[in-house]
């Protein structure tokens, strides 16, 4: 019976009588859901995401998040350019961390030619990875606590990511977009005196993070709005296929640079942070701690460089010197064949994965024999982990949104391509 | 694992268990790659994640290969798995006609693969059946035909979409689309607007 019949019912005494029934708790509330547009141009979404929250009250009781604003075609240009014309491309997907989008790459199509780079190569990508992946999280950990009122700490933060961003100019010549890798090799050495400088980066920017520490780390406003918040298990990690930071502050203990290392990492001393909740504040924690490895890392790799060439002795891979160019004809025969052919891998297919900024970055492509990739498809962690953000955001208050998406470090480029 | 020998033992290992699915299985350039059936989809991944002794628990990548000139089967659907138990990474490849273009979803035993497979429906038109929300995820809903399918041209232009009511219920789709149409000519694309509008 419904409640219309209930009010009015005919109980045979003549007329109609109205049933009583006691009040109830949420008869006068207005119980009807709301739906509410975030994005996707909201100045706290760092990318242009667009998240459409249904609340109770304040509680998020269903959400639907929408990307792909910035989608422009990666995949479908890389198979019109040859393998080293990728490389600009390769910048532009996660554009805080861009070596190691080069560094991928590289290692991608060098696996497909099965080629080794020298060792001096690989030291140099792993110092230059590490200085990305600090710069990545320095620029993930100052934005989330501008956004939750730590204003002073996002510019300490990103003060330091300058200083390192000024030593990735001196050596790649760009700050942001960078193209420095190259099949077979890198574009350049290192300047002199580059470790010296590197050494005293950090210094100043550890001090930078001790400061930040003291401001957040035991800050009783930031824990409240940090704990227990979006919170997702070891299993949801893992079902959800959660790589990186974000995995592993779950207590998911997966690193590429330790299960599989490549470019020399197994000669490196440096530990995984693991988080023990998989809350904010451990996915803060983690990226924190993993700055701290990286500088770890970066000092080993400069304190051991080998000397050597950076590039592999191949003519087909990578282009000969210039003097070769202008003084033998079998030098310059190559220095066109590369310019107007490009390399040509034999036909198959590969996939390798290295440790990006925001989890496992990995690039499966397949070689038809020609100068251009048949197919490329790009394993954007950012774009995985947005697939979590609707089993996060469900319980939680409106405010914890923007802490949410923060944390997840959705970079625009990667997720949309 | 990087040992050769070891990943073929790791693949004689797999053959034993799941022979009976696999049609064909190599080791090339240190990954290991399989081929089973389109019907075999979901029973063979829910072994693999399931079995002790292989434990497939990350799903990593889901994509598809568009093989134009390879007759009625023009697709392959190319899934990345990893097992973290056993630290081994598979590949495991399906074939899909062009006149059929669906394959069974594994969105039920893995969850993070919801969101990969919306983008192989997106862009290549692939449809996986038994996914319970498959919508458009890089492209608009408006989007006409299947952008990273080798038919589709690179240079193609689509005409600007309607000004959208602020609905919510606007973003969820109508999976009822056309199929692929060859976009040409500039009249083709307004035929298509029309259609869309």
């Amino acid at each position: 019976m419904s409640k219309k019949n209930l009010l009015n019912v005919d109980y045979g005494v003549g007329g109609v009588t109205t049933h009583m029934r006691p009040r109830e708790l949420g008869d006068d509330l207005h119980s009807e859901t709301m739906i509410v547009n975030l994005g996707p141009a909201h100045p706290a979404t760092h990318g242009t995401a667009r998240i459409v929250a249904e609340l109770s009250g304040e509680k998020i009781v269903d959400a639907d998040v929408e990307v792909g604003y910035l989608h422009r075609g990666f995949e479908k240009m890389c198979e019109t350019v040859d393998y080293n014309q990728v490389m600009p491309y390769a910048d532009r997907l996660n554009y805080v961390s861009p070596i190691i989008n080069n560094v991928g790459w590289c290692l991608t199509i060098e696996k497909l030619l099965e080629v080794e780079v020298p060792k001096r190569c690989q030291y140099i990508r792993v110092i230059m990875s590490e200085i990305s992946r600090i710069t990545d999280h320095l620029t993930c950990l100052g934005a989330s606590a501008m956004e939750l009122g730590a204003f002073t700490v996002m510019l300490y933060m990103i003060q330091a990511r300058e200083l390192l961003w000024e030593l990735i100019e001196e050596v790649t010549g760009a700050r942001l977009t960078i193209s420095y890798g190259r099949v077979g090799g890198l574009k350049a050495d290192l300047p002199d005196g580059f470790g010296p400088k590197l050494l005293k980066a950090f210094d100043e920017t550890k001090k930078f993070l001790d400061d930040c520490d003291r401001l957040l780390t035991r800050n009783r406003i930031f824990i409240e709005r940090m704990c227990d918040v979006g919170v997702v298990t070891r299993d949801e990690a893992i079902s959800y296929s959660l790589t990186g930071p974000v995995g592993r502050a779950s207590g998911f203990n997966y690193d590429v640079r330790k299960a599989f290392p490549y470019s020399s990492y197994e000669d490196f001393d440096f530990e995984v942070p693991l988080g023990t909740k998989g809350d904010n504040y451990d996915r803060f924690l983690v990226r924190y701690n993993e700055i701290f490895e990286s500088i770890k890392i970066c000092e080993q790799a400069l304190a051991k460089l080998p000397d050597g060439p950076i590039a592999i002795d191949d003519p087909h891979i990578v282009l000969v010197p210039k003097d070769e160019v202008y003084n033998s004809i079998d030098g310059m025969i190559n220095h066109f064949e590369m310019v107007m052919y490009g390399i040509k891998p034999p036909k198959g297919d590969v996939y390798m994965p290295v440790e990006g900024g925001t989890g496992e970055l990995g690039f499966y492509v397949i070689s038809d024999g020609t100068g251009n990739p048949y197919k490329v498809h790009v394993r954007a962690p950012s774009f995985i982990h947005m697939g979590v953000m609707k089993k996060m955001l469900v319980g939680q208050s409106m405010a914890d949104v923007v802490p949410i998406f923060g944390m997840i470090n959705m970079i625009g480029g990667e997720c949309d391509r | 694992m990087t040992n050769v020998s070891e990943q073929n033992a790791f693949l004689e290992l797999i053959n034993s268990k799941l022979g009976h699915y696999i049609v064909a299985s190599s080791v090339d350039k240190g990954d290991l790659a399989l081929r089973i059936n389109r019907e075999s989809v979901l029973d063979f991944f829910n072994l693999l994640k399931l079995d002790s002794q292989l434990q497939f628990n990350l799903f990593l990548s889901v994509t598809v290969v568009d093989w134009m000139d390879a007759g009625e089967e023009r697709f392959e659907v190319v899934y990345h798995l990893l097992s973290t138990q056993s630290k081994t990474r598979l590949r495991v490849k399906v074939w899909v006609p062009e006149q059929d273009c669906k394959i069974a979803s594994v969105s039920k035993v893995w969850a993070g693969a919801g969101f990969m497979e919306r983008e192989a429906w997106d862009m290549y038109g692939v449809v996986f059946e038994g996914h319970d929300d498959l919508r458009r995820i890089l492209m608009y809903d408006e989007f006409v035909g299947y952008p990273l399918r080798k038919d589709y041209p690179v240079q193609a232009k689509q005409p600007r979409i309607q000004l959208r009511a602020p609905e919510v219920s606007n973003t969820a789709l109508n999976m009822k689309r056309d199929n692929l149409v060859k976009i040409t000519k500039k009249s083709h694309l307004e035929e298509n607007s029309r259609k869309v509008a």
